[in-house]
Protein backbone atom coordinates (compact mmCIF):
# COMPACT_ATOMS: atom_id res chain seq x y z
CA UNK A 1 0.00 0.00 0.00
CA UNK A 2 1.05 3.44 -0.54
CA UNK A 3 -0.47 6.04 1.15
CA UNK A 4 -0.34 9.47 2.84
CA UNK A 5 -1.92 12.75 2.37
CA UNK A 6 -3.47 14.66 -0.49
CA UNK A 7 -1.47 15.30 -3.29
CA UNK A 8 1.71 13.90 -1.54
CA UNK A 9 2.67 11.98 -4.36
CA UNK A 10 1.06 8.36 -3.94
CA UNK A 11 0.19 7.80 -7.90
CA UNK A 12 3.60 9.38 -8.62
CA UNK A 13 5.37 6.82 -7.03
CA UNK A 14 2.93 3.89 -7.87
CA UNK A 15 3.76 5.13 -11.72
CA UNK A 16 7.49 5.57 -11.10
CA UNK A 17 8.22 1.76 -10.18
CA UNK A 18 4.98 -0.06 -11.48
CA UNK A 19 5.82 -1.68 -15.02
CA UNK A 20 1.72 -0.49 -16.11
CA UNK A 21 0.87 2.79 -16.37
CA UNK A 22 -0.91 3.37 -13.06
CA UNK A 23 -4.95 2.29 -13.59
CA UNK A 24 -8.37 3.51 -11.43
CA UNK A 25 -10.76 1.17 -9.83
CA UNK A 26 -13.30 2.52 -8.30
CA UNK A 27 -15.69 1.36 -5.44
CA UNK A 28 -19.16 2.16 -5.40
CA UNK A 29 -20.38 3.06 -1.74
CA UNK A 30 -23.88 3.52 -1.13
CA UNK A 31 -25.26 4.79 2.17
CA UNK A 32 -28.49 5.00 3.37
CA UNK A 33 -29.52 7.94 6.13
CA UNK A 34 -33.10 8.69 7.07
CA UNK A 35 -33.95 12.43 6.09
CA UNK A 36 -34.48 14.38 9.80
CA UNK A 37 -37.29 16.37 7.47
CA UNK A 38 -38.49 13.63 5.61
CA UNK A 39 -42.09 12.80 7.21
CA UNK A 40 -42.74 10.76 4.41
CA UNK A 41 -39.90 8.50 6.36
CA UNK A 42 -38.30 7.52 3.07
CA UNK A 43 -34.87 6.67 3.50
CA UNK A 44 -32.41 8.72 1.07
CA UNK A 45 -29.47 7.25 -0.36
CA UNK A 46 -26.35 8.79 -1.34
CA UNK A 47 -23.40 6.80 -3.27
CA UNK A 48 -19.85 7.73 -3.31
CA UNK A 49 -17.48 6.50 -5.57
CA UNK A 50 -13.75 5.97 -4.12
CA UNK A 51 -10.88 5.59 -6.17
CA UNK A 52 -7.51 3.75 -5.81
CA UNK A 53 -4.60 4.39 -8.17
CA UNK A 54 -2.47 1.10 -8.55
CA UNK A 55 0.28 -0.58 -10.41
CA UNK A 56 1.86 -3.87 -10.96
CA UNK A 57 5.69 -5.58 -10.82
CA UNK A 58 6.01 -8.52 -12.15
CA UNK A 59 8.66 -10.38 -9.73
CA UNK A 60 9.01 -13.90 -11.03
CA UNK A 61 7.23 -16.54 -13.42
CA UNK A 62 4.39 -16.70 -10.39
CA UNK A 63 5.19 -13.75 -8.47
CA UNK A 64 3.43 -10.26 -9.16
CA UNK A 65 3.66 -7.90 -6.31
CA UNK A 66 0.72 -4.92 -6.95
CA UNK A 67 0.98 -1.32 -5.65
CA UNK A 68 -2.11 0.06 -4.49
CA UNK A 69 -2.66 4.00 -3.50
CA UNK A 70 -4.74 4.27 -1.00
CA UNK A 71 -8.11 6.52 -1.58
CA UNK A 72 -7.68 10.14 -1.16
CA UNK A 73 -10.43 10.58 1.45
CA UNK A 74 -9.44 9.26 5.10
CA UNK A 75 -12.94 8.26 6.14
CA UNK A 76 -12.94 5.10 3.37
CA UNK A 77 -11.39 2.96 6.13
CA UNK A 78 -13.08 -0.23 5.13
CA UNK A 79 -11.43 0.40 2.06
CA UNK A 80 -8.19 0.48 3.92
CA UNK A 81 -8.82 -2.64 5.76
CA UNK A 82 -9.90 -4.15 2.21
CA UNK A 83 -6.57 -3.61 1.06
CA UNK A 84 -5.16 -4.32 4.36
CA UNK A 85 -5.89 -7.74 4.53
CA UNK A 86 -3.09 -9.47 3.03
CA UNK A 87 -0.76 -6.49 2.61
CA UNK A 88 2.71 -7.13 2.71
CA UNK A 89 3.24 -3.63 4.08
CA UNK A 90 2.51 0.26 3.66
CA UNK A 91 4.74 3.03 2.10
CA UNK A 92 3.81 6.36 4.05
CA UNK A 93 4.45 9.40 2.13
CA UNK A 94 5.07 12.65 3.88
CA UNK A 95 5.23 15.88 2.86
CA UNK A 96 7.62 17.55 5.56
CA UNK A 97 5.91 20.92 4.82
CA UNK A 98 2.36 19.22 5.60
CA UNK A 99 3.55 16.85 8.35
CA UNK A 100 -0.26 16.50 9.78
CA UNK A 101 -1.37 15.06 6.72
CA UNK A 102 0.04 11.78 7.13
CA UNK A 103 -1.06 12.16 10.38
CA UNK A 104 -4.19 9.17 10.34
CA UNK A 105 -2.43 7.32 7.87
CA UNK A 106 0.23 6.35 10.48
CA UNK A 107 -2.05 6.12 13.35
CA UNK A 108 -4.49 3.23 11.05
CA UNK A 109 -1.16 1.52 10.49
CA UNK A 110 0.09 1.77 13.70
CA UNK A 111 -3.47 0.37 14.85
CA UNK A 112 -3.61 -2.35 12.18
CA UNK A 113 -0.15 -3.71 12.67
CA UNK A 114 1.09 -4.05 9.44
CA UNK A 115 4.88 -3.36 8.85
CA UNK A 116 5.30 0.03 7.51
CA UNK A 117 7.60 2.81 6.44
CA UNK A 118 7.63 6.63 6.38
CA UNK A 119 9.03 7.90 3.27
CA UNK A 120 10.00 11.27 3.42
CA UNK A 121 9.07 12.71 -0.40
CA UNK A 122 11.31 15.94 -0.61
CA UNK A 123 9.67 18.29 -2.92
CA UNK A 124 12.21 20.57 -5.52
CA UNK A 125 14.67 18.48 -3.99
CA UNK A 126 14.72 19.61 -0.69
CA UNK A 127 14.25 17.70 2.96
CA UNK A 128 14.15 20.14 5.58
CA UNK A 129 13.54 17.89 7.74
CA UNK A 130 15.87 15.02 9.32
CA UNK A 131 14.70 11.67 9.74
CA UNK A 132 15.53 12.02 14.03
CA UNK A 133 13.09 15.23 13.90
CA UNK A 134 10.33 13.84 11.97
CA UNK A 135 10.20 10.69 14.17
CA UNK A 136 9.60 12.85 17.07
CA UNK A 137 7.13 15.03 15.33
CA UNK A 138 5.36 11.84 14.68
CA UNK A 139 5.47 9.86 17.84
CA UNK A 140 6.16 6.88 16.48
CA UNK A 141 8.28 4.08 17.93
CA UNK A 142 11.79 3.67 16.71
CA UNK A 143 10.86 0.56 14.97
CA UNK A 144 9.20 2.05 11.78
CA UNK A 145 12.18 3.03 9.76
CA UNK A 146 12.69 6.38 7.94
CA UNK A 147 13.82 6.98 5.13
CA UNK A 148 14.08 10.45 2.32
CA UNK A 149 12.80 9.67 -0.95
CA UNK A 150 11.97 11.30 -4.23
CA UNK A 151 8.80 9.50 -5.91
CA UNK A 152 9.50 10.82 -9.18
CA UNK A 153 12.41 8.59 -9.41
CA UNK A 154 12.15 4.58 -10.08
CA UNK A 155 15.44 3.95 -8.34
CA UNK A 156 14.54 5.75 -5.12
CA UNK A 157 11.00 4.46 -5.34
CA UNK A 158 12.21 0.85 -5.51
CA UNK A 159 14.62 1.25 -2.68
CA UNK A 160 11.96 2.34 -0.83
CA UNK A 161 9.74 -0.70 -1.22
CA UNK A 162 13.03 -2.91 -0.54
CA UNK A 163 13.56 -1.11 2.98
CA UNK A 164 10.05 -1.94 3.56
CA UNK A 165 9.53 -5.60 2.62
CA UNK A 166 13.04 -6.17 4.77
CA UNK A 167 11.31 -4.38 7.47
CA UNK A 168 8.14 -6.79 7.03
CA UNK A 169 10.93 -9.54 7.16
CA UNK A 170 12.40 -8.47 10.24
CA UNK A 171 9.08 -8.13 11.93
CA UNK A 172 8.10 -11.68 10.67
CA UNK A 173 11.38 -13.20 12.50
CA UNK A 174 11.64 -11.54 15.91
CA UNK B 1 -21.80 -23.98 -25.49
CA UNK B 2 -22.46 -24.86 -21.99
CA UNK B 3 -24.93 -22.54 -19.80
CA UNK B 4 -23.66 -21.57 -16.44
CA UNK B 5 -25.19 -23.65 -13.40
CA UNK B 6 -28.82 -22.42 -12.99
CA UNK B 7 -28.70 -20.74 -9.75
CA UNK B 8 -30.73 -17.46 -9.15
CA UNK B 9 -27.35 -15.69 -11.19
CA UNK B 10 -27.29 -13.14 -13.31
CA UNK B 11 -28.74 -14.86 -16.51
CA UNK B 12 -31.79 -15.19 -15.37
CA UNK B 13 -33.77 -12.14 -14.70
CA UNK B 14 -31.68 -9.68 -16.57
CA UNK B 15 -31.36 -8.49 -20.54
CA UNK B 16 -29.20 -8.29 -22.75
CA UNK B 17 -28.15 -4.74 -23.04
CA UNK B 18 -26.76 -3.83 -26.40
CA UNK B 19 -23.24 -1.72 -25.43
CA UNK B 20 -22.46 1.35 -27.82
CA UNK B 21 -24.74 3.74 -28.71
CA UNK B 22 -23.45 7.23 -26.60
CA UNK B 23 -19.10 6.54 -26.14
CA UNK B 24 -18.53 3.66 -23.73
CA UNK B 25 -21.66 4.43 -21.20
CA UNK B 26 -22.94 0.91 -20.08
CA UNK B 27 -26.92 0.96 -21.08
CA UNK B 28 -27.42 -1.54 -17.67
CA UNK B 29 -26.48 -0.52 -14.48
CA UNK B 30 -23.60 -2.31 -13.00
CA UNK B 31 -25.88 -3.86 -10.74
CA UNK B 32 -28.12 -4.89 -12.37
CA UNK B 33 -26.25 -7.26 -14.16
CA UNK B 34 -25.33 -9.07 -10.64
CA UNK B 35 -29.29 -9.13 -10.27
CA UNK B 36 -28.92 -6.64 -7.43
CA UNK B 37 -26.76 -9.07 -5.21
CA UNK B 38 -23.97 -7.35 -3.44
CA UNK B 39 -22.02 -9.98 -1.94
CA UNK B 40 -19.93 -12.29 -3.72
CA UNK B 41 -20.20 -16.17 -2.91
CA UNK B 42 -16.81 -15.88 -1.64
CA UNK B 43 -14.55 -12.61 -0.83
CA UNK B 44 -12.08 -12.09 -3.48
CA UNK B 45 -8.68 -10.17 -2.91
CA UNK B 46 -8.51 -7.58 -4.34
CA UNK B 47 -4.89 -8.56 -5.85
CA UNK B 48 -6.43 -12.00 -6.95
CA UNK B 49 -5.37 -13.01 -10.02
CA UNK B 50 -8.00 -14.51 -12.67
CA UNK B 51 -7.67 -16.71 -15.90
CA UNK B 52 -9.39 -17.44 -18.60
CA UNK B 53 -9.82 -21.46 -18.37
CA UNK B 54 -13.15 -22.14 -21.11
CA UNK B 55 -12.14 -22.05 -24.67
CA UNK B 56 -13.99 -18.80 -26.75
CA UNK B 57 -17.06 -21.17 -27.87
CA UNK B 58 -17.77 -21.73 -24.25
CA UNK B 59 -18.19 -17.89 -22.93
CA UNK B 60 -19.54 -16.50 -26.29
CA UNK B 61 -23.17 -16.88 -25.05
CA UNK B 62 -22.25 -15.04 -21.61
CA UNK B 63 -23.84 -11.48 -20.80
CA UNK B 64 -21.58 -9.39 -22.74
CA UNK B 65 -19.76 -8.04 -19.48
CA UNK B 66 -18.99 -11.80 -17.89
CA UNK B 67 -17.60 -12.08 -22.39
CA UNK B 68 -15.39 -9.51 -22.00
CA UNK B 69 -13.68 -10.66 -18.58
CA UNK B 70 -13.48 -13.91 -20.28
CA UNK B 71 -11.87 -12.07 -22.98
CA UNK B 72 -9.38 -9.71 -20.61
CA UNK B 73 -8.33 -12.64 -19.02
CA UNK B 74 -6.89 -14.81 -21.28
CA UNK B 75 -3.98 -13.02 -20.10
CA UNK B 76 -3.23 -13.47 -16.40
CA UNK B 77 -5.36 -10.09 -14.77
CA UNK B 78 -5.63 -9.70 -10.80
CA UNK B 79 -9.68 -8.52 -9.86
CA UNK B 80 -8.50 -5.24 -9.24
CA UNK B 81 -6.94 -4.45 -13.05
CA UNK B 82 -10.56 -6.14 -13.94
CA UNK B 83 -12.28 -3.62 -12.84
CA UNK B 84 -10.00 -0.75 -13.75
CA UNK B 85 -9.89 -2.10 -17.45
CA UNK B 86 -12.92 -2.21 -17.95
CA UNK B 87 -14.37 0.13 -15.71
CA UNK B 88 -16.17 -1.52 -13.99
CA UNK B 89 -17.11 -0.52 -9.95
CA UNK B 90 -14.98 -3.07 -7.73
CA UNK B 91 -17.64 -4.81 -5.83
CA UNK B 92 -19.18 -5.84 -9.16
CA UNK B 93 -16.13 -6.70 -10.87
CA UNK B 94 -15.43 -9.48 -7.54
CA UNK B 95 -19.73 -10.66 -8.16
CA UNK B 96 -19.19 -11.56 -12.00
CA UNK B 97 -15.92 -12.99 -11.68
CA UNK B 98 -16.74 -15.58 -8.46
CA UNK B 99 -19.89 -15.82 -10.75
CA UNK B 100 -17.54 -16.64 -13.60
CA UNK B 101 -15.21 -18.85 -11.25
CA UNK B 102 -18.90 -20.59 -10.24
CA UNK B 103 -19.80 -21.80 -14.34
CA UNK B 104 -15.57 -23.05 -14.32
CA UNK B 105 -14.74 -20.30 -16.77
CA UNK B 106 -11.77 -18.75 -15.28
CA UNK B 107 -9.47 -19.53 -12.51
CA UNK B 108 -8.98 -18.02 -9.51
CA UNK B 109 -5.05 -17.86 -8.12
CA UNK B 110 -5.48 -16.11 -4.72
CA UNK B 111 -2.74 -15.29 -2.21
CA UNK B 112 -2.43 -17.72 0.09
CA UNK B 113 -2.13 -17.05 3.61
CA UNK B 114 -0.77 -19.02 5.98
CA UNK B 115 -1.76 -17.65 8.87
CA UNK B 116 -4.79 -15.73 10.50
CA UNK B 117 -5.19 -12.32 9.68
CA UNK B 118 -4.01 -13.20 5.94
CA UNK B 119 -0.70 -11.90 6.52
CA UNK B 120 2.24 -13.25 4.29
CA UNK B 121 4.27 -16.01 4.75
CA UNK B 122 8.01 -15.60 5.61
CA UNK B 123 8.99 -17.47 2.56
CA UNK B 124 6.83 -15.26 0.14
CA UNK B 125 8.05 -11.87 1.77
CA UNK B 126 11.58 -13.31 0.91
CA UNK B 127 10.86 -14.10 -2.71
CA UNK B 128 9.38 -10.79 -2.73
CA UNK B 129 12.42 -9.17 -1.29
CA UNK B 130 14.61 -11.19 -3.70
CA UNK B 131 12.72 -10.13 -6.73
CA UNK B 132 12.86 -6.45 -5.80
CA UNK B 133 16.52 -6.81 -5.36
CA UNK B 134 16.56 -8.02 -9.27
CA UNK B 135 14.89 -5.39 -11.13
Amino acid sequence: MVAGGFGVGKTTFVGAVSEINPLRTEAVMTSASAGIDDLSHVADKTTTTVAMDFGRITLDDDLILYLFGTPGQDRFWFMWDDLVRGAIGAVVLVDTRRLADCFPAVDYFENSGLPFVIALNGFDGHQPYRPEEVREALQIGPDAPIITTDARHRAEAKSALITLVEHALLARLK
Amino acid sequence: MTPPPASPGPYGASHHAPYGGEGDQPLVRPYAMTGGRTRPRYQLAIEALVSTSAEPGAYQGLLPEHQRICHLCRELKSVAEISALLAIPLGVARILVADLAEAGMVSIHQPSSSEAGGQPDVTLLERVLSGLRKL
